[in-house]
């Protein structure tokens, strides 16, 4: 059995067992005869939905690290804060490991993420290839547990909770963006049809 | 009728971790890395020193776990009073105050889960050591739910962050984060560290040798 028989054999991640992928339909999903567990899941239109929600992403990423973050009033004191502010503070306290962890998980995995699927699906749109492509998108596969944005969202409505005794928070652009950005993300992640992907990338290499 | 089930390791091959292809595994391994014909990422039929790897780590997890929960999160100065609060005292500070359901979802987030994921995780490293044929399905589930759901610990990191940005008032009110927020990012990234060095496949070749 050599390389070229196996193109259609594909094994369970989570339980080692050789399937034979027919030709997929578009949006359709294979699943493990023995565990269940998603083998794959075709896409329509992937190039062109991935590079739509990318783009509307990085806009919405840039309104979210610029425009005001949430506020605080407490009688004629305002505090305002951005995304970074927090991530600052930390700074401030000499606690680096979590500063740096919190910067990851909520500002540059996500750019991160945005950035590499650009990198990879512009030029699959003009049928050409970027050079680093199949490493950046080996990195795009391992960065996706680690980009957290949904669950600082989460975060910010418990800290809104936690101070409406002692001071209103006005939420500011940014916070809108940020919640529509992890949508936008997790649309774009999704639109990618990974199989079409490498056997791109493995023809063209 | 059962179904005869082969793995790609029984069958002599070996599916790459990072681009699902199968390619044939090499019998006899003269150099010691076999790479992925096609994206070159480094092949192994079952995660290297998988069971030893997740003890670790695990172990690891669960002493910062202590600190974590008893020492305190936040410091809150408010016109001059010091106080300090622990993960618990703030779910409780939540149950007091009307937000039931804030304080569950910290509550859950914060030590049911990092909790929970230890439980299985130690149930699923003790099966597959004692050779357990048992709810092979289900023992997948669990492990996929702990992939799943252990980042939702890191909300109390992000919590902490929050409070530490928005309330610089200066004498009036000034919260600091605590020395259990550090320890408890420690929990976080250990557990997610040790659910990905799980091999659930090792679930199977028990199942697959006993039958």
């Amino acid at each position: 059995m050599d390389f070229e028989q196996n193109m259609h054999k594909i094994a369970c991640h989570e339980c080692d067992l050789v399937h034979d992928i027919p030709p997929m339909p578009a949006r359709a999903s294979a699943c493990c005869v023995r565990c269940g567990s998603l083998l794959f899941r075709s896409q329509k239109n992937s190039i062109d939905r991935t590079l739509a929600w990318s783009i509307a992403g990085l806009v919405l990423y840039f309104v979210a690290v610029s425009y005001p973050f949430l506020a605080m009033k407490s009688g004629a004191i305002v505090q305002q804060t951005s995304l970074l502010s927090g991530v600052e503070q930390l700074f401030n306290q000499r606690i680096y490991f979590l500063a740096t962890l919190v910067l990851l998980t909520c500002v540059i995995l996500p750019l991160l993420q945005l950035l590499s699927l650009l990198y990879i699906f512009i030029p699959f749109k003009l049928n050409r290839r970027s050079k680093f492509a199949i490493p950046v998108f080996r990195l795009l596969g391992h960065i996706k547990a680690w980009s957290m944005m949904e669950i600082y969202m989460l975060g910010i409505l418990v800290a809104i909770v936690k101070l409406a005794k002692m001071a209103t928070i006005v939420p500011g652009l940014a916070v809108i963006a940020f919640g529509l950005l992890i949508f936008v993300l997790n649309f774009a992640l999704s639109a990618v049809d990974h199989h079409m992907v490498w056997e791109r990338l493995e023809r063209e290499s | 009728m059962k179904k005869k089930y082969l793995s790609a390791k029984s069958m002599g091959l070996v599916s790459c971790h990072d681009c699902h292809l199968l390619s044939r595994w090499p019998k006899s391994s003269t150099s010691g890395v076999v790479t992925c014909p096609r994206c070159g990422s480094e092949l192994h039929q079952r995660k290297p020193n998988s069971l030893t790897r997740t003890w670790a780590l695990l172990f690891a997890a669960m002493i910062f776990y202590i600190p974590a929960n008893v020492l305190p999160m936040t410091v809150t100065t408010a016109l001059g009073a010091v106080q300090a609060d622990t993960i618990m005292s703030g779910v409780i500070y939540f149950l007091h105050s009307g937000s039931w359901q804030i304080g569950m979802v910290i509550f859950i987030a914060s030590i049911f889960v990092p909790f929970m994921k230890f439980m299985i995780l130690i149930y699923l490293l003790l099966s597959v050591q004692f050779k357990s044929t048992k709810q092979p399905k289900n023992r997948i589930r669990l492990y996929q739910l702990t992939e799943a759901v252990g980042r939702w610990s890191m909300l109390d990191v992000y919590v902490v962050t929050i409070l530490i940005a928005l309330v610089k008032l200066g004498i009036l009110a000034e919260i600091a984060a605590g020395p259990a927020v550090l320890y408890f990012a420690f929990v976080v990234v250990l557990t997610m560290l040790a659910a990905e060095s799980f091999d659930p496949r090792l679930i199977w070749d028990v199942v697959e040798e006993e039958s």
